[in-house]
């Protein structure tokens, strides 16, 4: 009864949308599918939704095989990144426009377009005109009419991505009550974004995608306390985690001149070369650390990401509050070696703060 | 500064406006008066310069054996051949050009974009080049000096204009928004009428327009294919002409050639402002 699908490849020109891609997607539960601009997330979800034929795999849905389902019998409901709505229509008509489709009776339209525009809070915009809305409001109602389907497979393409910071932060608020109490247990909610803050908030099973592929698939805490490689590691954190090359030597870790005592965790590690990885934000302004020189300071918010370049190695430090500083400039900085993360040479993670393997 | 551009545009606009309806000015007057007036010295202004008189219009409705030259029907001819292929061409062209902007098409090295490209090839020929050919194929059908071979030949130099102005115009009409309206449940005809045709009025009544204006200003191909039965309203204005240049016949009916053009005009100017695709796509 399970949305699954089986080895999807498409490959329209010589590089891959998809690749050997595989899942088995439960009713009633959040699928966040995490990866960069092009890592195939739109490929995948116009897939599901049938506006795209892969060039092999299946995907089965209820036990039917859904590839020989045209789009409009499908019941999927998706939200694009751009404001999709139909601009000739008004909100009530743009919501109503999918369930006149499905040829319901009037007394049902009304009462799901009316519980819709309760859920995206849009009462009383009814007769607007689609034009006359912000770009936020837009993108509510595109969400209503998908809502207002009622359908069992409901794709979310980066949907906020194309809206300013404030209004991101109350509509990912907002999205997370509406995915947990105005849906019904049936559906399937795929959510696609590049934000991982997104993923660790709207906290599903996360599917993280690069160049077509899955890297990693699991909870949101696990992708983000042990990403298996360094890939999914720059992906799955945003700015993505400092990788150092540095060498380890009994009870030391060294790069650039600089010593760091090795963490508890990392005791069992052999003497040699690894990727050392450390997210920005547990590295830490500090008059006793290393001096560093900064690159560029950009103000992001209420934070500050410093960009510190000391030899080859560049590194990326996020100061939780708003401070000037000049390019050049040198800075002492401190690494929290509790949370190093090790990787090989070759990428696979070896050992995590949250988990220690053996490799 | 700004009086300075201010005035200047000013300026411009009413020496533009002068430049275009100075024409339209001299033909009113022109087409009231009679052969003394337009020829023995300059006059403008009726009633003060010269005597005005209807003479000039009389002629384009009588018949020509009480000494008029008939432009009634030649009216009729040229607004029931212009109409009907512009109308043809614009849901012909609208379809071909919507297949064209949204589906791929391959036929040896033939792509999308060359066959775009070889409907708006048939205007690039001067006109004369498919004279020859058209004669020879109205009257191998036998429609040569018929409005029906006229609709047929005008919908051929029509549909060009009308794929291009659509292809361009659908083009920019964001797919996604065909991609929503299958996914709401429509398949791909009712996606195209219910979702797709409404929101491109604009473009409809650009290519529209275009037609009209081609259809109605075509002088050549109407005096190559006919010849007694069927005449159209350009052909005829120029068979006005004689020995005696009859300027107050031609002034009128010049004026009311382009009548119909003004009136479209006017009407279409306001729907051209009035609607745009500003919701679809941020």
């Amino acid at each position: 009864m399970n949305l699954v699908a089986k080895n999807l490849t498409y490959k329209p020109d010589d590089q891959y949308h998809l690749n050997d891609v595989s899942f088995n997607f439960e009713k009633g539960r959040l699928y966040t599918i995490l990866g960069r601009t092009l890592s195939g997330k739109t490929t995948l979800l116009k897939t599901i939704a049938g506006l795209l034929n892969p060039d092999s795999g299946n995907i089965n849905f209820e036990d039917k095989n859904f590839s020989k389902v045209p789009v409009w019998e499908r019941n999927v409901a998706m939200v694009y990144q751009q404001f999709i709505n139909y601009p000739h229509l008004s909100v009530y008509e743009n919501i109503s426009f999918p369930l006149k489709q499905r040829k319901l009776n009037e007394e049902d339209i009304k009462k799901n377009v009316d519980d819709a525009l309760k859920t995206v809070g849009l009462v009383g915009f009814e007769n607007r005109k689609i034009q006359e809305l912000s770009g936020g409001q837009q993108q509510r109602v595109a969400l209503a009419r998908s809502l207002a389907k009622k359908a069992k497979i409901l794709l979310l393409d980066e949907p906020l991505v194309n809206l300013d910071y404030k209004l991101r932060e109350q509509l990912r608020e907002e999205f997370k009550t509406i995915f947990n109490e105005g849906l019904a247990n049936e559906t399937i909610l795929i959510y696609s974004t590049t934000d991982p803050q997104e993923v660790m908030e709207l906290n599903g099973e996360v599917i993280v995608l690069d160049e077509g592929k899955v890297l990693q698939t699991g909870p949101a805490k696990d992708i983000f306390e042990n990403p298996i490689n360094l890939k999914v590691a720059e992906i799955s954190n945003d700015p993505p985690m400092n990788i150092i090359n540095g060498l380890k030597i009994d009870g030391k870790i060294t790069f650039e001149n600089i010593n760091i005592k090795l963490p508890k965790h990392l005791s069992q590690l052999d003497n040699k070369n690894y990727n050392f990885g450390i997210r920005s934000s547990e590295i830490k302004l500090d008059d006793s650390g290393e001096e560093f020189e900064i690159e560029l300071a950009e103000i992001s918010g209420s934070e500050t990401l410093l960009h510190l370049k000391r030899g080859s190695t560049k590194v990326i430090a996020l100061i939780e509050e708003v401070m000037n500083f000049k390019i050049h400039e040198k800075v002492k900085v401190e690494f929290n070696s509790d949370k190093f993360y090790v990787f090989a040479e070759d990428g696979k993670l070896i050992s995590s703060p949250y988990r220690i393997k053996n490799g | 500064m700004e009086k300075l551009y201010k005035f200047l545009k000013y300026t411009f606009i009413i020496l533009w406006t002068v430049f275009i309806v100075a024409p339209f000015l001299w033909a009113i007057s022109t087409s009231f008066k009679d052969f003394q007036s337009v020829n023995s010295k300059v006059t403008y202004i009726p009633w003060l310069d010269f005597e005005p008189t209807l003479e000039g219009w009389r002629v384009l409705v009588k018949s020509p054996a009480r000494g008029g030259v008939d432009i009634v029907e030649p009216y009729f001819n040229s607004l029931f051949v212009t109409c009907t292929a512009s109308l043809i061409s614009i849901v012909l062209g609208t379809l071909a050009a919507y297949a064209l902007s949204r589906f791929t098409f391959k036929a040896g090295f033939v792509r999308n974009n060359d066959i775009t490209f070889f409907f708006i090839s048939q205007r690039i020929m001067p006109p004369i080049v498919l004279s020859i050919p058209f004669f020879i194929f109205l009257s191998t059908i036998g429609l040569l000096d018929s409005l029906i071979g006229l609709v047929v030949v005008y919908i051929v130099l029509l549909m060009p204009i009308a794929v291009w102005i659509m292809v361009d115009f659908f083009n920019r009409v964001p797919k996604e928004l065909d991609e929503t309206a299958l996914i709401d449940g429509c398949n791909p005809y009712q996606a195209f009428y219910k979702v797709v045709l409404p929101n491109s009025i604009p473009g409809l009544i650009v290519a529209g327009m275009f037609c009209i204006i081609f259809g109605w200003i075509d002088f050549f191909f109407a005096f190559i294919l006919t010849f007694t039965e069927v005449q159209l309203l350009p052909v005829k204005v120029v068979a006005l002409n004689s020995s005696i240049t009859p300027w107050w016949s031609l002034s009128a009916s010049a004026l009311i050639s382009v009548a119909p053009l003004i009136i479209v005009a006017f009407v279409v100017e306001r729907y051209l402002s009035k609607g745009n695709l500003s919701g679809a796509l941020k």
